[in-house]
């Protein structure tokens, strides 16, 4: 089965007023892709995703899901386009002041004409999926970093999305629950046929799970390497690339 | 490929007598109408233990969490009943969906049990929280007091560009709200004792009634308000976001005190602000009463500054920005009582602003009818 480019972006330039961010990136996201958006901090791996998923627009340059231009739809376009998004932000971003239950139910409530029970038990199954059943009536507050992790993750996968986004999913949590979280992603990936774009620092992660990547560079504000990180640690040339591909013991 | 039925169904088939088969057909996804678990149950043979049963998918067409959920609903049913469900025959994503969803347990001990406490139970409970917020109360003036006494000896310290800065935050920055306020607090006075005291010809007398009103009552009491408002509600936002982010233990692993470094200065600025916003609040109402007296009654200016000027006496100003001052006292430390208190999340630090304003007018009103009793049983 040959792979079809599910996003396609086109010399995007970002920038806040006059300050550029990043300018001219091409890179195209494949259906199935994990793919893996890499570059020190402050490059502006973050603001990329956040011109991805549609909560800021380009100054320059377009950004295609399938055959749609984001930017060019109407309001209403956009808006189903973005419901096909499952998003995990840095810090989980659940609503505080509704339980875990509720926190998934509200999706499925607003955009699907299921009985208040069906939206039940399909909250509990998220939450079954990323091991918390049993927390239903947690608020967020009262669970530890790592559980708010995968409560978010629950949450980002309330809809069944096509597309799946992660902003540095396993910063601040230790190496075990790293891995497990590697893993249920990749497991999500399989079961859900979802394409997945992640921002991450996690060399373990880039290794273990990415199977395509870009590399943003801070000073000259562009991306230096885009392919599979494997492929990149192996024959990318550019010292920057390589440094941060082994984390400073460039060989 | 054939293009499978849209309509979403099952079939149940008992193969040779024993085995169940389940056969699923049709979209099982979120958006179409799906069969209830309940009726499938219910069409369902008497079944006996570890009776064979398999659920197949050969006619499946999409599918999506609602099929995952009803199938582990039914395994669910079945379990109770010893039977295991086989689903070897359903895609691969559905399986791997399902081993995902039963590989961590319920944690039945993570459960919340839902039980309503009774009516005693519940004011119980809520005049123990009464006390215990009393005591916490209580308990956070006297670390004022101490946090005072370490100052005036010199022990205490915070760094003057924060005091200065809260200064300008909650004097200079206030001044164009308590203009206003104050403006419209006069002319409302004036109004409604113009009415009055026309009826037996007391005109001059509205200068009085605006005078004294405002220099012992509502200048300092709308200041308060405002005060409570403005910056009780800034002091718990900015020390509950601050607690919020560990901030404030960060000070306390230094060995810098909280209280010294964060509260101090704030109840030192409002102390030394509110009486001044307070003097300011008296003028304008004063003012405020002369466009009405002059615009609406036949007084002219000089007769209502002569009036003015014989009406008020120094113990009126006085009893004005005492009051004031303690106010001052009282916004400042229930704000930053209720920002220190703050608790871990972010809706909590929305929590501790709104309780701040409540609890600060509520006290700011309380504490004004005991000064009124007071000052008019010592005659002042």
């Amino acid at each position: 089965m040959s792979k079809q480019p599910h996003i396609i972006v086109n010399n995007l330039t970002m920038a806040y007023g006059d300050f550029i961010i990043q300018q001219n990136l091409n890179f195209t996201v494949n259906e199935d892709d994990i793919f893996i958006l890499m570059g020190g901090s402050g490059c502006g791996k973050s603001t990329l995703l956040r011109h991805l998923v549609g909560l800021k627009q380009p100054a320059k340059g377009t950004v295609f899901y399938r055959d749609t231009n984001f930017w060019q739809t109407n309001i209403q376009q956009r808006r189903e386009i973005m419901r096909q998004n499952g998003i995990l932000y840095q810090s989980g971003a659940l609503w505080s002041s509704m339980t875990l239950a509720e926190n998934i139910s509200l999706p499925l409530a607003e955009y699907t004409d299921l009985t208040p029970a069906e939206i039940k038990e399909l909250a509990s199954l998220k939450l079954a999926l990323v091991g918390l059943s049993g927390f239903e009536d947690y608020y967020p507050s009262e669970i530890s970093g790592g559980m708010q992790k995968r409560a978010g993750l629950a949450r980002a996968i309330a809809l069944d999305p096509k597309i799946l986004f992660f902003d540095e999913p396993s910063a601040g949590l230790d190496p075990i629950s790293a891995k497990l979280l590697d893993d249920l992603i990749l497991e999500l990936r399989d079961s859900l046929g979802a394409t997945i774009i992640m921002v991450t620092h996690e060399l373990a992660s880039i290794f273990a799970i990415g199977s395509n990547a870009v590399f943003l560079d801070t000073d000259s504000k562009t991306m230096i390497a885009s392919g599979a990180p494997k492929t990149l640690l192996k024959e990318c040339t550019d010292s920057t690339v390589q440094q941060f591909l082994t984390r400073g013991n460039t060989r | 490929m054939t293009k499978p039925p849209l309509k979403s169904n099952y079939k149940l088939v008992i193969n040779n007598k024993d085995h169940i088969e389940l056969q699923l057909s049709g979209d099982w996804v979120i958006g179409k109408l799906l069969p209830d678990l309940k009726n499938v149950v219910e069409s369902l043979p008497d079944l006996h233990n570890s009776q064979p049963f398999s659920i197949t998918g050969d006619m499946l067409g999409k599918w999506d969490s609602r099929l995952v959920s009803f199938i582990l609903l039914l395994t669910e049913y079945l379990a109770k009943k010893n039977i295991k469900l086989n689903i070897s025959t359903l895609p691969t994503g559905v399986q791997s969906l399902i081993q995902l969803a039963t590989a961590v347990p319920l944690r039945k001990d993570a459960i919340k049990k839902h039980d309503s406490p009774s009516i005693v139970e519940q004011i119980g409970s809520k005049a123990l929280d009464t006390f215990s917020e009393v005591e916490k109360f209580v308990n956070f003036m006297g670390e004022t007091w101490l946090s005072f006494i370490r100052f005036f000896h010199g022990k205490a310290r915070f760094r003057k560009q924060d005091f200065w800065l809260i200064v300008q935050q909650c004097g200079p920055e206030a001044l164009p709200i308590i203009t206003l306020i104050s403006l419209l607090m006069g002319l409302i006075l004036a109004f409604m004792g113009a009415i009055q005291l026309r009826l037996f010809g007391a005109d001059i007398y509205v200068a009085n009634l605006v005078a004294i009103g405002m220099s012992r009552e509502m200048g300092a009491m709308m200041t308060a308000i405002i005060m409570a408002g403005r910056t009780g509600a800034a002091f718990a936002a900015k020390l509950g976001t601050m607690q919020v982010n560990e901030e404030i233990d960060a000070f306390k692993t230094m060995g810098i005190a909280a209280m010294d470094f964060l509260v101090l200065p704030r109840i030192f600025a409002l102390i030394l602000m509110m009486p001044i916003l307070t003097l300011y609040s008296n003028v304008i109402g004063i003012l405020g009463g002369l466009f009405v007296a002059t615009g609406m009654m036949d007084i002219s200016f000089v007769e209502y500054y002569l009036q003015t000027k014989q009406s008020i006496t120094l113990v009126d100003w006085s009893t004005g920005i005492f009051k004031s001052t303690v106010y001052g006292l009282l916004i400042a430390v229930i704000g930053c009582m209720s920002g220190i208190q703050c608790g871990r999340n972010a809706s909590a630090v929305g929590d501790a602003t709104t309780q701040a304003v409540v609890r600060s007018i509520v006290i700011i009103i309380v504490t004004d009818a005991i000064f009124t009793l007071l000052f008019e049983s010592m005659g002042i």
